[in-house]
């Protein structure tokens, strides 16, 4: 019934907008192109080296890392730096589905470590997943991918430490309704030999993914030059960023650039990048040569159940994960289309403490489906805002939104809730201001 | 009168895994009820950490997977 409701709703609301869109307006028709111009954008830049990979290797995590043998680390025996230490960072191989995370974390409270790698884990875990890192570093940035991975683990332990020290006197015993963390499977394979094949993935996707560290020089057909940074190529355009003043464009201004307008296009790399040009250049052999890798190791140490579930669960996640991502690009392009420059530089513009606390709390509520949160933050940095504040709504994005605030209320009670989302706010604040004041 | 429960909090895999126990039941033709746990709450106290499980007459038979009907079946059989 309730499914049955949503569909409607959903009906209803695309005949509602096909009703009313006002598509001769020049300003929404400029958008619904510019929506397809990010599609195209993200189908030919970040699909095949990034997306797909990645779905490979978070079906890969799904199918063969032993979950129970990481969940016993979280138990109640659990000695202190042992559980904060595992409970930060396991979400990389836990928490694939975000959905996932929330009863993983009641349990952790409950029955086992407490309240203090609960709340780490809870914080860490939708955040530091393989896709979300790569996407996020591919997308919008190495350092911003670096950070985002680096400040979630730092933060969740400062949080997870400061919230069972606000509540030491409260950490009564808890119920002793003692779960048996699951038995792990016994292991099919060596620790040598599932690291090898996680790492033999993971450098394929680091090759194939391999952004050049180029700058460009374009020669217009008029003549004139311009030293830029390509920002968005698709079929017919060139978007690209001004990286030296010429005429009366300044510095950073952004601007198309049909292809039939463009005569010559020059690769004007800075020189310390050879090396890493190199490597961009030949990518496809060292990802090929991985790649063959991990096929080897896929036959000779897999047999035909595991690789046919390694399957099954990568189709999972694709089905989960791609319409959410490809659609969330598509409405991300349309609607940041509309929003007017101004409006976004001076909420979250430059990094000012009140940008990076503003991020943070629409960070805190909103929801982001899977991974749009990166095409969302991919348009608000075009659209002017501030890598500080961009870091910030990364780091109290995933962990928190309105629907997982009330799960988390059901579990600790308003105190604690109210506590954590505090914290959360406060110290992605500081770490997201920190950040932009650093780059 | 089997007890079925599917606990998770309502991602696709729960579904999937609904859909199997469905199934399952039908093939082995017992009579059977099938319910959805989505309550954290209940889901940890009934001893479940890793979502979507699935718990047979209140017994739970498997956390974290998706079972195929057949091996459902095989738990409902006996």
């Amino acid at each position: 019934m309730k499914r049955e409701l949503g569909i409607a709703t959903a009906l209803v609301g695309v005949f509602l907008f096909a009703y009313f869109v006002p598509i001769s307006d020049e300003r929404v028709s400029n958008a619904l192109l510019e929506a397809f111009r990010m599609l195209q954008w993200y189908a030919r830049n970040h699909t095949l080296a990034c997306v797909v990979p990645a779905m490979f290797i978070a079906g890969g995590i799904g199918a063969f890392l032993s979950k129970e043998t990481v969940l016993r680390h979280l138990g109640a025996q659990a000695n202190r730096f042992e559980a904060y230490g595992v409970a930060s960072v396991s979400g990389t191989v836990l928490a694939v589905c975000s959905c996932s995370v929330l009863p993983m974390f009641a349990g952790i409270y409950r029955v086992g470590a407490g309240l203090g790698p609960a709340s780490a884990f809870l914080y860490s875990g939708p955040a530091i997943n393989v896709m979300a890192i790569f996407l996020t570093g591919r997308v919008l940035g190495y350092d911003l991918g670096a950070s985002r991975f680096f400040g979630s683990i730092v933060l969740a332990v400062i949080i997870g430490l400061m919230m069972e020290f606000f509540f030491r006197r409260e950490e009564r015993r808890r119920n002793e309704s003692f779960i048996d963390m699951p038995e792990p499977p016994p292991a099919k394979r060596s620790l040598l030999q599932t690291v090898l094949f996680f790492l033999a993935m993971i450098a394929v996707l680091v090759f194939s993914d391999w952004s050049s560290p180029s700058q460009t020089m374009i020669e217009r057909t008029d003549g004139s030059r311009m030293k830029v940074s390509v920002l968005l190529e698709t079929t017919s355009i060139y978007r690209v960023q001004v990286v030296e003043a010429v005429g009366n464009l300044s510095k950073g201004t952004k601007q198309d650039i049909p292809k039939s307008e463009i005569r010559v296009k020059e690769d004007t790399t800075p020189a310390g990048y050879e090396r890493s040009a190199w490597i961009y250049r030949n990518r496809w052999y060292f990802a090929g040569v991985c790649l063959a890798a991990v096929l080897a190791m896929t036959f000779g140490w897999f047999d035909g159940g595991e690789r046919l579930e390694w399957m099954n669960q990568t189709w999972t996640f694709a089905k989960q994960i791609v319409p959410l991502l490809f659609g969330g690009v598509f409405v991300t392009g349309f609607v940041a289309a509309l929003i007017p420059e101004e409006a976004v530089g001076r909420l979250v513009g430059g990094n000012s403490l009140s940008a990076n606390l503003v991020a943070s709390v629409i960070g805190a509520l909103w929801y982001f489906a899977t991974l749009t949160e990166i095409p969302i933050l991919d348009s608000l940095l075009g659209l002017g805002m501030g890598r500080g504040p961009a870091l910030t709504l990364l780091l109290a994005g995933p962990a928190l939104s309105l629907p997982s605030i009330a799960v988390i209320y059901s579990v600790f009670g308003w105190k604690k809730t109210a506590t954590f989302v505090g914290l959360v706010i406060v110290m992605s604040t500081l770490v997201g201001w920190a950040f932009g004041a650093f780059v | 009168m089997k007890k079925i429960q599917i606990l998770g909090t309502g991602c696709p895999k729960c579904v999937a895994l609904t859909a199997n126990a469905e199934a399952a039941a039908k093939q082995v033709g017992v009579a059977y009820s099938i319910e959805k746990v989505t309550d954290v709450n209940e889901i940890v106290k009934a001893g479940v950490m890793l979502t979507p499980a699935l718990s047979i007459d209140g017994k739970v038979v498997s956390m974290g997977k998706i079972l195929s009907p057949d091996d459902i079946a095989k738990h409902l059989g006996s």
